[in-house]
């Protein structure tokens, strides 16, 4: 058993209800899409599995353990073993590619080895290799903030896919990519987790590609589970009804992280 | 072969050389610095400097406040405070007048451009060279200069704060006045009007509230400054700072400290308030 | 003009007027035949100023001092500032915070020279004391700065790789410095600029470099000597100032 929830819901300390009453179970090797429209608690669902977010109410376990019950140390363990892609890749934008993706595996290395790798990288073949499966292999040595939303993306993906963890989570990990792309990048995580036998969830919000790719689709809308179904019982009524509410604002912004040097304020001084 | 070179050379990281040499020449520029500044920690724990640091710093509490030293305490930040305002004082009467001098915008030979054209451009150079001498040499230079001229006290430090701060008041008076809308100004020069009518009835009530902020900012700073300026025997609180530290009494140093931080949160307070009215 | 205006004004003339009148000061007699006199006489005493090779090169040797007291003054600042910086910004928790400030507080609130005055009695004469009261004074200033900076950094990219399962340290090494390093080190250089023209200054309480030297041929009255160490100084702050600004204008660029 990869994931356990039952009964989960999350409020927000602002009181809404972003997950309600939730139940399902992931076996190890599985691959789920999560679907549905913008503001259903796709994220807040993600982040719940990620170990990122404590659920208000209900039993929550994690490739075998609650990560809420266990201590520090195994809790760093455990996290070290679930990797997740975030929609817009929370990535220092002066940082260079090759150090973005090798940081994935910062849980498991010990301290020295992460401190050497920021004076010279300590496995730019391995780093390379994700980036060549994303297609990006030439931006290695590219800092973060020179690449477009799209290729930043992929080296969140890269990142995960380096990082080697027994449950990958991805939201929204194509939501920059071009079409054509995002095939190949939704094929990669894919092959990855077959060859590997390791989980994959992946909320997605371009259905046809969670059609295609995903042996399991789970359908969510206002919190709660609309659906839970092989792709081929997935009747376009259904999808039709699912996002029969969406609300034409998205709920999350592809800002960019950067932090610009605001200019020093030359104030008169007295010296 | 040229294949697998050519990969090899792609997986060496292009930024470590340019780190490397970055690195390497921070440390060629410091080294010499920490040999230049002497820099030796071990200095901090020589028994005796120890000793000396261990005693002075021991009497810094309990504070000194015998009745006879608190007079004195007080007599010295009046003594503060007058340096400062009698400096500034000093500093408007100097900074005016050649700042009227500098402010281009001010002058009517420049219209056209007129008869003088070149006679005011010659007064103006002069009129701002003085005004960047007067202002970089540093106020504590200026003082160890007057008190040698007309000797210890408080004198040295108006006159130095009156040369440093008209310097100053004056560069910024001009670019201030340069920085507002011209066209009033020149409407009234090329009316026939005096550099002075144009000043007053063209500039004046534009500019005014920035100019008064801006000295009573400076003026703050001279308080700092007239207090620093006694340490090299310009009068006030640091002349008094200074005979202590020579006597090695601590309390009397925490105290003029406290002092001294009141001081500066009161200045700021009272400059606050000033901008705040006139604003 | 408001009445307010009128009564401001006329305060302000009574302050003034009761400022001079406090000192006691006669800048009149200053301007006396005689005074004028002894005043050109000091005046005069200045020129020329001595240009002999030796003492330049002695100048020289002053003024690499100035600048190595104030680069060394604000490394040593910033490591410092840094490492009271990261206490400061609220990482480990509401009582380190809270100390870190009142630490930095206390460090910025004594001016340079003071610092100088009292690392001159804890080191002796010389460059290291000066070194010392930049260092402790600056580290005052830049800490508060770097900290303010560390709290305004994004979050979500430490917490990232803290969710990966990254140890504090290299998640903030990671995470959070390359997003703040340009600022800390524009912060470090603007002080750096600030911190030349005053290590020209503290060597009048004995702290080094070219101060130290106007001070000395001051006292033996030396004033040829004196004016070559202001004009050496002059020099110094009119091509930091333009440096500074030169290199601003390519930056803003």
């Amino acid at each position: 058993m990869s994931i356990k929830l039952d009964q989960v819901s999350l409020v927000h300390p602002n009181g809404h209800r972003a997950v309600g009453n939730v139940s399902f179970e992931i076996d190890s090797g599985e691959r789920v899409a999560i679907i549905g429209p913008s503001g259903a608690g796709k994220t807040t669902l993600l982040r719940l599995l990620a170990t990122a977010l404590r659920p208000s109410a209900g039993e929550i376990r994690i490739l075998g353990d609650d990560p809420w019950r266990v201590g520090r140390g195994v809790l760093r363990e455990l996290r070290c073993r679930v990797g997740m892609v975030h929609q817009a890749p929370p990535i220092p934008p002066r940082q260079r590619v090759v150090t973005a993706v090798l940081a994935g595996r910062l849980g498991r290395w010990p301290l020295w080895k992460g401190l050497a790798s920021l004076v010279y990288p300590v496995d730019i073949e391995g780093a390379r290799q994700m980036l060549a499966r994303m297609e990006i292999a030439d931006k290695l040595f590219e800092r973060c903030d020179r690449l477009s939303g799209g290729q930043l993306q992929r080296v969140g993906v890269a990142r995960i896919l380096y990082q080697q963890p027994d449950l990958l989570l991805t939201d929204e990990p194509v939501s920059a990519v071009d079409p054509a792309l995002s095939d190949r990048v939704i094929g990669e995580l894919n092959s990855e987790a077959i060859e590997r036998g390791v989980t994959l969830v992946a909320s997605l919000h371009a259905v046809d590609l969670a059609l295609h790719w995903f042996p399991r689709i789970i359908g969510i809308r206002g919190g709660e589970i609309a659906f839970d179904l092989p792709p081929a019982r997935v009747t376009d009524a259904m999808l039709k009804d699912l996002y029969a509410s969406e609300a034409a604002v998205p709920t999350q912004t592809n800002a960019p992280l950067a932090m610009q040097p605001t200019g020093i304020r030359r104030k008169p001084m007295c010296s | 072969m040229t294949a697998a070179k050519a990969d090899a050379a792609r997986l060496r990281d292009p930024a470590a050389v340019p780190r490397l040499i970055l690195t390497v020449g921070i440390i060629v520029v410091l080294w010499p610095g920490f040999r230049l500044t002497e820099f030796d920690l071990g200095v901090l724990f020589d028994p005796r400097n120890r000793e000396i640091m261990g005693r002075f710093v021991g009497t810094f509490f309990p504070l000194a406040t015998s009745a006879e030293f608190l007079r004195l305490i007080l007599k010295a930040t009046l003594e503060t405070l007058a340096i400062a305002t009698a400096g500034m004082a000093l500093a408007l009467l100097i900074a005016s007048p050649l700042a009227l001098i500098v402010t281009r915008s001010l002058s009517i030979s420049r219209i056209g451009p007129g008869y003088g054209f070149a006679a005011g451009r010659l007064l103006r150079l002069p009129a701002r060279f003085i005004l960047m001498f007067l202002r970089s040499i540093p106020e504590i230079v200026w003082a160890l200069l007057f008190v040698r001229a007309v000797g210890l006290g408080p004198a040295a430090g108006v006159l130095a704060i009156g040369v440093t701060y008209g310097g100053m008041l004056g560069k910024v008076y001009s670019e201030i006045l340069e920085a507002g809308d011209t066209r009033p100004t020149t409407a009234l020069l090329e009316a026939g009007g005096s550099r002075l009518t144009a000043f007053f009835y063209g500039m004046w009530p534009v500019a005014l509230p920035e100019l008064v902020s801006y000295t009573v900012y400076r003026w703050e700073c001279a308080v700092r400054a007239s207090v620093i300026m006694g340490f090299v025997g310009a009068g006030g609180l640091g002349q008094q700072m200074e005979l202590s530290m020579r006597m090695l009494s601590g309390g009397e140093v925490s105290t003029i400290l406290l002092t001294f931080l009141l001081l500066v949160v009161l200045a700021d307070a009272v400059s606050a308030f000033l901008r705040k009215v006139t604003a | 003009m408001r009445l307010v205006h009128w009564l401001v004004l006329a305060a302000l003339l009574a302050v003034t007027w009761a400022s001079f009148a406090f000192l006691s000061l006669d800048l009149g007699s200053l301007l006396t035949g005689e005074a004028r006199a002894q005043m050109w006489k000091y005046v005069v005493s200045f020129f020329p100023p001595d240009m002999s090779a030796e003492y330049l090169v002695r100048i020289g040797h002053g003024t690499l001092e100035t600048i190595a007291i104030s680069a060394i003054g604000t490394a040593v600042a910033a490591v410092l500032g840094l490492a009271l910086a990261l206490p400061a910004s609220g990482r480990f928790g509401a009582v380190p915070r809270a100390v870190a400030r009142l630490i930095l507080n206390f460090l910025r609130s004594i001016p340079d020279l003071v610092w100088a005055a009292l690392m001159v009695m804890a080191a002796g004469l010389g460059p290291f004391a000066g070194t010392l009261a930049l260092a402790w004074h600056t580290a005052g200033v830049i800490g508060r700065l770097f900290a303010e900076t560390l709290e305004n950094a994004p979050t979500e990219p430490a917490q990232a790789l803290r969710l990966s399962g990254s140890r504090q340290s290299l998640a903030f090494l990671y995470g959070t410095l390359p997003n703040v390093v340009p600022q800390l080190v524009a912060y470090s250089l603007y002080r750096w600029e600030i911190n030349i023209r005053m290590a020209a200054i503290l060597g009048v309480v004995g702290a080094g470099g070219l101060g130290q030297m106007l001070y000395f041929s001051l006292s033996l009255f030396q004033q040829k000597q004196a004016l070559t160490v202001i004009i050496a100084m002059l020099l110094l702050v009119v091509i930091v100032d333009g440096a500074s600004a030169w290199l601003r204008r390519r930056l803003a660029d």
